[in-house]
């Protein structure tokens, strides 16, 4: 079996967040992690791996940088690591986003593609099921459990309410909750390992049938009016008073004092 | 020279503090508590190959270098002394020798088992009259057909009872020096757990590394087989000396970890802390102090990388020492945990007094690195006599 996992490198929200003037996210500059459902997905691919043998490709777009997740991804057991990095693929939102991702999984084969539900720096849960689109491939979203039997997955997927077990052919598309797993760590020899491998690095030139128009900032859908980090309140204010009636009363002013009420 | 790590090791140092951080601190407490040796905790470490990091990849190691596992023992010790000393006598102690003295068939029995975790090791040398003074060794064994025979008992034995498989250092031979003077010879032994007539003492109740089993071995008429014989009969002095200088540097990395671990602690708990309307951080004393610790911790771990640099260069070229590295990276790095842990109570106050508080916990693990695999006495005479031969 042959399984293509999608993984985003996404700022580690510990780090804080930075923005280019455009205000798209200045990825550059910040920390950075696996994104979480992706590595749900990566993890549920190493799985499969390992019960029912399968090569295990990562596939991430970014910059340059984006190779570290890469090399995560194979120092927990994934086989190979593809990173698709050009300038003109640069500030690209989901439909982009998936155009590329889609172009450059064209060149691979697969049976199974597995992404993370959505990323924690968008939060769109887009591109996964737009992938699928691209290449006209049954997607099951949402995954809490996957297993794998004969050509079919038969896939638990979760809602808020209710959960739907859902069987498809592959190949197809899933993507992962974080929740669906407990990813494992890395092993020291893993990471020696990877940073041995050797990463393939594809640009446009190397994405099959896409079109320019559909990829980058100028292919992007999307435009971010403004975008700021979240701004810290002040410490407010405290009073001590001595009656809970006395408390009430003052609540209730300063409520209507606001116009709250 | 370059002070940055490569990004192996930056990724390496990642994954041992998020395995530090999220599977070993939230048990520090308890383990030491209740002086419970922390099986759970090991199978993981099994798992991810924590248990076999320098060990070569043929072997079942990981095959990453020795700084690779100094960071990982430097990681765990930040947030508990206890695990980090059971990976480091587990692999400098018991598998290092066997994979540097081991036969093919040795290293095929006991060091793949050991490096991928599925046994633990210990090493035995300390006797009731013989710590720093190997010659008082009074363990004795005897060739009788196609067996060792050992009699005889070793004390504060790390991984004591827990361990599966032990490197035991006995005398087999009496010469004579130059002067007439009767010299003990002695040779290194592998003995596993649950060989007749091996058995175990009492359990040590100790200060600190509490979760740490520590026990007596008692060999009484303990058989073992011929082949079981460790380096060359009458070397085992060498074999123990050679292994302590390697264990050396996996005891100064304990120690760097419980500086770091409790200056990291202390960093926050005085930014926190307010006295006369304002943080402790903001008194000129508190950040002096916080200076002076910071300062001779990094100081301990330059010494205790370049120890490690030095065995890597070993393994290279096997005419190269790391001795007097090693040693003075054990030395340095032990003082500096204690100094720092005892300055790091101070900064707390009464709360640093308290159990509750991971501080008080780590002053008491501090005060073993200054003992242990050679006292901060025998890493001066180490370091002397390398200097003045």
């Amino acid at each position: 079996m042959k399984i293509v996992v999608c993984i985003k490198q996404v700022p580690d929200t510990k780090g804080g967040v930075k923005f280019n003037p455009d205000g798209t996210l200045d990825r550059a500059a910040m920390l950075t992690i696996m994104n979480p459902d992706d590595k749900a997905g990566l993890e549920a691919a190493l799985r499969l791996k390992d019960q029912y043998g399968a090569e295990v490709t990562v596939v991430t777009m970014g910059l340059p940088k984006a190779e570290e997740v890469l090399r995560e991804a194979i120092a927990m057991g994934a086989d190979k690591g593809i990173l698709v990095t050009d300038r003109v693929l640069g500030g690209a939102d989901t439909w982009a986003t998936s155009t590329t991702i889609a172009g450059a999984i064209r060149n691979l084969e697969y049976d199974l593609i597995i992404t993370g539900r959505q990323a924690i720096d968008g939060d769109t849960a887009q591109v996964g099921p737009q992938i699928s689109e691209h290449l006209d491939i049954p997607v099951i979203s949402y995954a809490q459990d996957i297993k794998v039997e004969g050509d079919y997955v038969i896939v638990n997927r979760q809602y808020e309410d209710r959960h739907h077990i859902l069987k498809a052919k592959m190949p197809c598309l899933i993507t992962a909750l974080s929740e669906l797993n407990e990813p494992r760590y890395m092993t020291p020899g893993g990471i020696f390992d990877a940073y041995d491998a050797e990463i393939t690095v594809w640009g446009r030139k190397d994405l099959k049938d896409v079109d320019d128009a559909n990829l980058g900032l100028a292919g992007s859908p999307t435009k971010i009016a403004k975008a700021s980090d979240k701004v810290r309140k002040g410490a407010g204010e405290k009073v001590t008073l001595d009656t809970p009636d006395e408390s009430a009363d003052y609540i209730v002013n300063k409520l209507l004092e606001k116009h709250v009420i | 020279m370059d002070f940055s790590l490569s990004k192996k090791h930056e990724m390496a140092r990642n994954l041992f503090k998020e395995f530090a951080e999220t599977e070993v601190k939230p048990l520090a407490q308890e383990t030491d508590e209740t002086e419970h040796f922390p099986a759970e905790t090991v199978k993981k470490m099994q798992k991810y190959g924590f248990m076999g990091i320098p060990i070569e990849k043929q072997y079942g190691g990981q095959g990453c270098d020795p700084l690779t596992y100094v960071m990982c023992v430097e990681e765990l010790s930040k947030v508990c002394g206890t695990t980090g000393v059971i990976v480091s006598a587990h692999t400098s102690l018991c598998a290092d020798p066997i994979q540097t003295y081991g036969t093919e068939a040795q290293k095929q029995k006991y060091l793949v088992p050991l490096a991928n975790g599925e046994k633990l090791g210990a090493f035995g040398l300390t006797e009731p009259g013989a710590g720093t003074d190997a010659q008082g060794v009074q363990t004795k064994a005897v060739l009788d057909g196609d067996e060792w025979v050992l009699n005889g008992s070793k004390c504060f034995i790390t991984n004591g009872k827990e361990a599966d498989i032990y490197i035991i250092i006995a005398y087999t031979d009496i010469v004579e020096d130059k002067k007439g003077r009767k010299q003990k010879k002695f040779s290194a032994f592998i003995v596993e757990k649950g060989t007749p007539g091996f058995s175990f003492g009492t359990k040590e109740k100790k200060m600190g590394i509490r979760g740490s089993a520590t026990y007596e071995l008692i060999f009484e008429d303990c058989r073992i087989p011929k082949d079981n014989l460790l380096g060359a009969r009458g070397k085992g002095f060498h074999v123990a000396m050679h292994t302590l200088d390697g264990g050396r540097i996996g005891i100064a990395a304990q120690a760097l970890g419980i500086a770091e671990g409790a200056l990291e602690r202390t960093i926050e708990y005085t930014k926190e802390r307010k006295q006369f309307g304002r943080s402790i951080a903001a008194q000129q004393n508190t950040q002096f102090q916080i200076a002076d610790m910071a300062t001779k911790v990094e100081a301990a771990k330059l010494l205790v990388y370049k120890a490690a640099m030095k065995k890597a260069q070993f393994q290279a070229d096997k005419k190269t020492s790391y001795s007097v590295e090693a040693a003075m990276a054990k030395l340095y790095a032990a003082e500096v945990a204690m100094e720092v842990t005892t300055k790091a109570v101070q900064l707390h106050g009464g709360y640093g007094y308290i159990r509750e508080y991971d501080i008080e916990r780590m002053m008491r693990d501090a005060k073993i690195t200054e003992i242990y695999e050679g006292t901060s006495e025998v890493q001066k005479m180490v370091i002397g006599a390398n200097l003045l031969k």
